[in-house]
């Protein structure tokens, strides 16, 4: 069965078949994989002649069980959801990675102390801490600007269409937190069949204002064209693209899902010794910290905290308030329960798409 | 075989012809004429290899699956020998739980849990962590076992889990099609429909056969009267016009998909003409994508070549004589063109019908990317079930029942047209 599939695929592979001394490596792509590119591929070919071919998808942990079912591993590293690393790694479709690899702190404290608590599990290290946000073009309500989640769905008073994620994860948890559900309640909600409900009703209330979008420049570009006032995005996203570019967005981080991410090595990786050695590179203090000042996410290694200075996009912007961790940002947060995801993924987003298709 | 000069000519036997050497006739034509079609299938062999091993195979593996899933039997042998000891109905005991806590033991120690929880999860939502759970602690199990299981978890108990479990147990099972038309087992395992908000599948069947269809017709009002004035032209004239039919069908499919984006989108050239005509009000743009309207006027626009090709190649051998003999024998434009013009081309209007319904049909990248909520078709929950869910089973009988709706019609098209009606250029 799987020999058949090698066959079928055997072509898409061999374009993608690469040296001993280059690995690959699949990203969001955008500002993000930008930033990635800057703090981690090229000093690590700097540092050990080791090429790193950079390749994007929507979201890279779809492919993955394709390419280890087929016996066809195409990629050595892939920068995944947190949730989406343990369900992975659960299937057996991740290598492990031995913590011994991950390089202390440069005072001496042990990796595994460094690392946030949860940033490292069997199959991921953890690179940063990205949120999904609401962003709005301030040029759309210049006298009374949206402050709150609630704002999102409230169309009479902020006119104008929505961007949203096509898929279930922190949406639903959004509109839960703007239907007034506190945001350490939202879980215990949406594990209930009236909770669900209560989140897709929610939305209900603006599905015929929704532009839906797929993947992560999506959001800045539906603002900049006017084709949405307000767009659910990544915060990132959005910094680089009001800070780098001058665009005139705005971030409500009010109701903000906040959800850590890093790498994993596919099972069968064709280079799996350079790709260890790439992410105990990559994650080591100064790397982490480079990457935040690439784009407004979190490092994940309490020792890169302080080394966060300024914008590289500009040089003057201090990184720390955009970050998702900022202490003001959390006022009304979310940390996303990757348990909850890990389970109910599947049967939430068929609920979605079902939610969707109707009229 | 050739005759040579020098053999002698064979005995003249009653009634039966024979070589120059004295066979048969007929033996050595059929040896002749073998020897010849086995080398032309020598010629097609490598095609014949080349459609096995990249088409037939792959498919029928894939349709294969629709039916075929062993995740839960491969990996819980004691339970699934369990399961075929004991009849529907039986209250799971000792010894059920006791094998479910060796299968529980065995993938811990293969890592298989997330592989059966997700096979299970399919037809019970919420039961994927019961089993990566359960099988992350399994090591502790000791018996009893049913005490044990149902401390780990009291879901453990739950007749309807048994009853998947019961299901999911057989490799060959018929659930993935039943889900595939919004239906599902209950605890007795009888069939039942799935709850009205999650129904979802029939209902974009009969979307994507009508977005079909309306786009079939579309392409043909629109494609008709183009394909009749590149016939009439001279030669000089309808070949230029042929480049601006031909050039959007060699550009990327991707490019032609974004320029409607940029078309049509709320901010677009298309909604702004509208309103600085003053048309229509600022405040009242039209959406006219990412919606089912977007879905249809950009897969009209890619499509209509396939309407337009069949439809000249067979108008273009239409002598214009034909419609003149029938004017001068007193018919209106109309009637002759109602009588004598449309019934000549119907061959092409069928080939082109059946062409642009089949490819719209299994479209996937233009609603993918314009069709938003609404436009959907049926081949983006099959590319969602492929890439995202990876429920290759679900994707497998969705895509079977596809395939055989078409088919179906194919036949019937057969029936009411005739096949032998089709001309495709």
């Amino acid at each position: 069965m799987t020999r058949l599939l090698i066959l079928t695929t055997a072509l898409a592979g061999a374009a993608g078949m690469a040296s001993a001394q280059s690995i690959t490596v699949l990203g969001w792509g955008g500002a993000y994989t930008q930033s990635q590119v800057e703090a981690y591929h090229k000093p690590f070919t700097a540092a050990t002649g080791i090429t790193v071919i950079s390749v994007d998808s929507d979201n890279p942990a779809t492919p993955i069980p394709a390419m280890v079912e087929a016996n066809n591993v195409t990629i050595d590293v892939a920068v995944v959801e947190y949730a989406d690393a343990v369900r992975l790694c659960d299937e057996g479709m991740l290598e492990v990675i031995d913590h011994a690899i991950l390089p202390p702190a440069p005072d001496g404290t042990p990796a595994m102390e460094d690392f946030l608590p949860g940033m490292v599990t069997d199959c991921m290290v953890g690179t940063d801490v990205f949120a999904t946000i609401v962003a709005y073009n301030t040029t759309a309500f210049p006298d009374n600007p949206p402050t709150t989640i609630a704002d999102f769905f409230d169309t009479e008073t902020f006119p104008g269409k929505r961007g949203v994620r096509r898929g279930a994860k922190a949406t639903l948890e959004m509109a839960l937190m703007a239907d007034g559900v506190p945001a350490e309640e939202v879980y215990s909600v949406l594990a209930t069949p009236e909770g669900v409900d209560r989140a897709f009703a929610k939305l209900d209330s603006i599905k015929g204002d929704i532009v839906w979008w797929q993947t992560g420049s999506q959001p800045p570009q539906l603002l900049a064209d006017g084709e949405v006032t307000m767009s659910i995005a990544w915060n990132g996203r959005i910094f680089n693209a009001a800070v780098a570019e001058g665009q005139p967005f705005q971030i409500i981080w009010d109701g903000q899902v906040y959800e850590p991410e890093g790498f994993v090595i596919p099972k069968g990786a064709p280079n799996l010794d350079a790709a260890l050695q790439f992410v105990a590179f990559a994650t080591s203090t100064e790397p982490l910290a480079n990457a935040a000042t690439w784009i407004s996410y979190g490092p994940t290694r309490a020792s890169s905290a302080p080394l966060v200075g300024v914008f590289k996009g500009d040089g003057v912007t201090p990184m720390a308030p955009h970050l998702p961790t900022s202490p003001e940002n959390l006022a009304n947060a979310l940390l996303s329960d990757y348990e909850f995801w890990v389970d109910r993924d599947a049967e939430l987003n068929e609920r979605f798409n079902a939610w969707l298709a109707a009229n | 075989m050739a005759q040579s000069e020098a053999s002698s000519p064979g005995p003249e036997t009653a009634g039966a012809l024979t070589t120059a050497d004295g066979r048969p006739l007929a033996a050595a034509l059929a040896r002749a004429s073998a020897r010849a079609r086995r080398r032309a299938f020598l010629l097609v062999l490598p095609l014949l290899a080349f459609i096995l091993v990249t088409f037939v195979l792959p498919i029928g593996q894939m349709l294969l699956r629709s039916v075929h899933n062993d995740a839960f039997p491969r990996n819980m042998p004691a339970l699934t020998a369990w399961f075929s000891a004991n009849p529907r109905g039986t209250e799971p005991g000792e010894d059920a739980f006791a094998a479910l806590a060796a299968d529980l033991k065995g993938l811990r120690a293969n890592r298989t849990a997330g592989e059966v929880g997700t096979r299970v999860n399919y037809e019970f939502s919420g039961t994927r962590s019961l089993f990566t759970a359960t099988a992350r602690n399994a090591e502790a199990l000791a018996p009893p076992y049913r005490e044990a299981l149902l401390a780990a978890d009291p879901a453990w108990g739950d007749p309807r889990l048994w009853a998947v479990m019961r299901d999911a147990s057989r490799a060959i099972t018929p659930n993935f099609y039943l889900a595939a038309l919004d239906r599902a087992r209950d605890e007795t395992g009888a069939v039942v429909r799935a709850p009205p908000e999650r129904r979802i599948y029939v209902l974009l069947f009969e979307r994507t056969f009508l977005v079909a269809g309306v786009i079939t017709a579309l392409t043909l009002l629109l494609g008709y009267p183009v394909a009749h004035l590149l016939a009439t032209l001279p030669l000089r004239w309808s070949n230029l016009l042929m480049i601006f039919v031909l050039l959007p069908f060699w550009t990327s499919l991707l490019v032609r998909t974004t320029a409607w984006i940029v078309l049509l989108q709320g901010q677009g050239v298309v909604n702004n003409v509208l309103v600085a005509l003053g048309i229509v009000p600022d405040s009242g743009r039209l959406s006219l994508i990412y919606n089912q309207t977007g879905t249809i006027i950009a897969m009209t626009h890619i499509l209509l070549p396939f309407m337009i090709l069949p439809l000249y190649s067979v108008m273009r051998p239409i002598p214009p004589s034909y419609t003149r003999a029938a004017r001068s024998l007193g018919a209106s434009s109309w009637t002759a063109f109602r009588r004598i013009y449309f019934p000549l081309t119907l061959p092409g209007i069928a080939a082109g019908g059946l062409l642009v319904f089949i490819l719209a049909v299994g479209y996937y990248i233009t609603p993918a990317l314009v069709g938003g909520a609404s436009g959907q078709l049926i081949s983006n929950l099959i590319a969602f079930h492929m890439s995202s869910s990876l429920n290759w089973s679900l994707a497998a009988a969705l895509a079977a029942i596809l395939l055989a709706a078409v088919l179906l019609l194919y036949w019937l098209y057969d029936r009411l047209i005739g096949i032998d009606n089709l001309k495709l250029g």
